[in-house]
């Protein structure tokens, strides 16, 4: 006789809060949240790590995990980031930012946070607008695009290209861990925690500023369903964003985790 | 025998978006529209037998709304 | 322990050091680069952080992200730095974290020059970043009060959760002077509410947002409350041969060390004058000053600017008695013999009536005097 006995196959991961987040319903920011929490608890980091909330759409991050946490003002995570890091170099210090947030204001900000090989980690939410005030042009929006502030599309003789922060984020001779992922599917999403776990490793190991630039959707601001939204990833962030390894640090790339 | 799997739904957190829904190998989960949560959702269900316990709707799902289990045979 | 000859912003530094200071993060600027030159070798030599961020905009917020770990940090900069800097020290403020900012003033608006003003006064004393804070505001007038107001500072900024901004000139960062330098202070502990990782405890949260307005409005009340402790608590001044006096020179930093000179010399030709001089600008010296105005005759009011200490004292004066002024602008310091013509000017005309607006004099006098100094 062969009595049954039940085995958990998933459950909320300790690092996040129990506190249900503000996100509409199918906004991928969520999955990001519980994949920086499960690879948290599977790094057993949350005692020491001090997470800085962004301004834009996950402003509220610092809510949802239970861990330390501090908020950034618009763009300049990366620069606060530096501050926590460099006065506690033990500790794992990451940000949480959007498009706006790091591609726009923070440009310069996120830059140099890569040029001086910060031992920090980003996780970077490209999903091609601004959310938090309700669907203007980001400099992540794809051409032809509309948006409440390019409401005929994104015309990029008058408002410019989408920016590939990967890609030139890669370029720098500070950064460690460089990839982007997609949010769109469940392959994609293990991957894209692998990635995130990859990132973290990093900066444990010192090797180097860190960043995952994560594909996500707003079904509310694209005027979509949820599951319309990742359609949308799928046929039309990817081929402006494609996923890769943009810069692997070699022990990283050995690694198996 | 087939793998038989459950899912338990934390109603305050389930915000009825569906990702799950279209996510399911086995096509048993729905929402359902007899219930609401809290906040005025319909939650997901599993509408039919026929859950593995595979996992699938956890990983897409953006509220870790879902605790997944799976029945194991144990040796006597 | 023995005087040593320091150069202004490099005494400082080393008095930050010697507070505590674990963090330094800054970008270079004249008149004030000295100051993180310094740090740039100081603090590595005794294993502290010192980064020069990419601007001042990533300095500050690293400076704020320091500061949520409670340990002691700080910048320096001159004053179109702090300008980029005021989005930080709002921040800072609205989360109500310590930190010390020490600006060696230059002459403005806009990009301005690179010598000594006290333009920055509206910025410094009264906010200067957006939404309802009070910053401390220090003024020394020597590289030894200085080296001694800093170790101050990091302690009123500890005690009240407070930005202090401390008010130097381009004169004091750049002259040497000798001072002592205070003896090494051990690192303290970080405090229960600081951000170092969960370990054993719930996890702190420092944000600088409270989206209920009836949440701000009790942050708001909470820090509106502490600032009035402050102002009843940590209010500092110098007198200077008041006793007899029938003429005050109330005066800040520079401005009030050049006037004691012109005190001095007056003093030596029988002339009853002397001098307050405000240490700290916020909080301002009100019951002070208001006291002093029953006991004078006349007010001067010296500063380097176009008289914006002049409005906080004329609101302490109330009219009691007549108020002057005298200001150089722009990155010009007075002279002591400026300030001595003024004195004597004013002795002469001890009855004349008070000016309803002491500036329109002030211009019509300083005017001429470019005009000579041609």
């Amino acid at each position: 006789m062969v009595a049954p006995a039940p085995k958990i196959v998933y459950q909320r991961p300790a690092s996040l809060a129990t506190r249900v987040t503000h996100y509409c319903p199918g906004c991928t920011h969520g999955v990001a949240h519980r994949l920086i929490a499960e690879v948290l608890d599977e790094m057993g980091l949350r005692e020491k790590t001090i997470g800085v909330a962004p301004v834009g759409c996950s402003v509220f991050a610092y809510n949802y995990f239970n861990h330390d946490y501090v908020e950034a003002a618009h763009g300049r995570a990366p620069a606060m980031a530096t501050g926590i890091k460099r006065v506690l170099p033990q500790q794992t210090v990451y940000t949480y930012q959007g498009d706006g947030d790091l591609a726009s204001i923070g440009m310069a900000e996120i830059m140099h946070a890569a040029a001086r090989g910060e031992q920090i980690t980003v996780v970077f939410i490209n999903n091609a607008i601004y959310g938090m005030t309700g669907g203007q042009m980001a400099p992540t929006t794809l051409p032809g695009m509309v948006t409440t502030s390019s409401p005929g599309g994104r015309d990029v003789e008058s408002m410019g290209f989408p920016i590939r922060m990967s890609e030139i984020l890669a370029k720098m001779d500070g950064a460690g861990y460089i990839v982007r992922r997609s949010l769109h599917d469940p392959a994609n999403i293990r991957k894209a925690k692998k990635a995130i776990r990859l990132a973290f490793e990093t900066q444990e190991r010192g090797l180097g500023f860190s960043m995952v630039e994560l594909l996500s959707s707003c079904p509310t601001n694209w005027k979509l369903t949820p599951v319309d939204a990742l359609t949308f990833i799928e046929d039309r962030m990817i081929p402006m964003f494609p996923l890769g390894d943009y810069k692997v640090n070699d022990e990283i790339a050995n690694l198996r985790v | 025998m087939a793998v038989k799997g459950w899912i338990e739904v934390n109603e305050l957190h389930c915000k009825g978006c569906g990702l799950c829904v279209a996510a399911c190998p086995q096509n048993v989960m729905s929402l359902d529209m007899d219930r609401l949560t809290p906040k005025g959702y319909h939650p997901v269900h599993l509408h039919a037998e026929g859950c593995t316990g595979c996992g699938i709707c956890a990983i897409v799902c953006p509220d870790a709304a879902l605790t997944v289990y799976r029945e194991v045979p144990v040796k006597a | 322990m023995a005087k040593k000859l320091y150069k202004g912003n490099e005494a400082f530094a080393e008095a930050a050091v010697r507070a505590g200071c674990e963090g330094f993060f800054g970008y270079p600027i004249t008149p004030s680069t000295e100051f993180l030159e310094y740090m740039a070798w100081r603090m590595p030599e005794l294993g502290r952080a010192f980064v020069q961020a990419e601007s001042e905009v990533a300095a500050i917020n690293m400076v704020y992200g320091a500061a949520c770990t409670g340990k002691r940090v700080m910048t320096a900069s001159s004053s179109p730095g702090i300008s980029l800097m005021m989005e930080g020290i709002s921040y800072i403020a609205g989360t109500e974290v310590p930190c010390v900012i020490i600006n060696v003033m230059r002459g403005g608006p806009g990009l301005g020059n690179i010598a000594p003003s006290q333009g920055d006064y509206y910025q410094m004393v009264k906010g200067g970043g957006h939404g309802d804070y009070f910053p401390i505001a220090i003024a020394p007038a020597s590289v030894q009060e200085a080296v001694d107001l800093i170790g101050l500072s990091f302690d009123l900024a500890e005690k009240y959760r407070s930005v202090v901004h401390v008010l130097v000139d381009g004169n004091l960062g750049q002259m040497m002077e000798p001072c002592e330098m205070p003896p090494m202070q051990e690192l303290p502990a970080p405090p229960e509410w600081a951000v170092t990782g969960a370990k054993g405890r719930d996890a702190n949260i420092l944000s600088s947002i409270y989206i209920e307005p009836a949440d701000e409005e009790v942050a708001n009340i909470r820090l509106l409350k502490r600032w009035m402790e402050i102002e009843e608590n940590e209010v500092r001044y110098q007198e200077y041969s008041l006793e007899d006096a029938e003429i005050a020179i109330i005066a800040f930093g520079t401005s009030g060390r050049v006037s004691s000179t012109a005190v001095r010399q007056a003093r030596a030709e029988g002339i009853k004058v002397g001098l307050f001089r405000p240490i700290t600008l916020a909080p301002f010296p009100k019951k002070e000053i208001s006291a002093l105005a029953k006991r004078v005759k006349r007010i001067l009011v010296v500063e380097m600017n176009t008289g914006m200490m002049l409005e906080d004292v004329s609101q302490c004066v109330q009219g009691q008695v007549p108020i002057e002024f005298y200001g150089r602008l722009g990155g010009m310091t007075p002279l002591p013999d400026e300030i001595y013509d003024e004195i004597t000017r004013i002795s002469q005309n001890m009855d004349a009536p008070a000016s309803p607006n002491p500036r329109l004099e002030w211009v019509a006098r300083l005017e001429k005097i470019i005009e000579g100094e041609k």
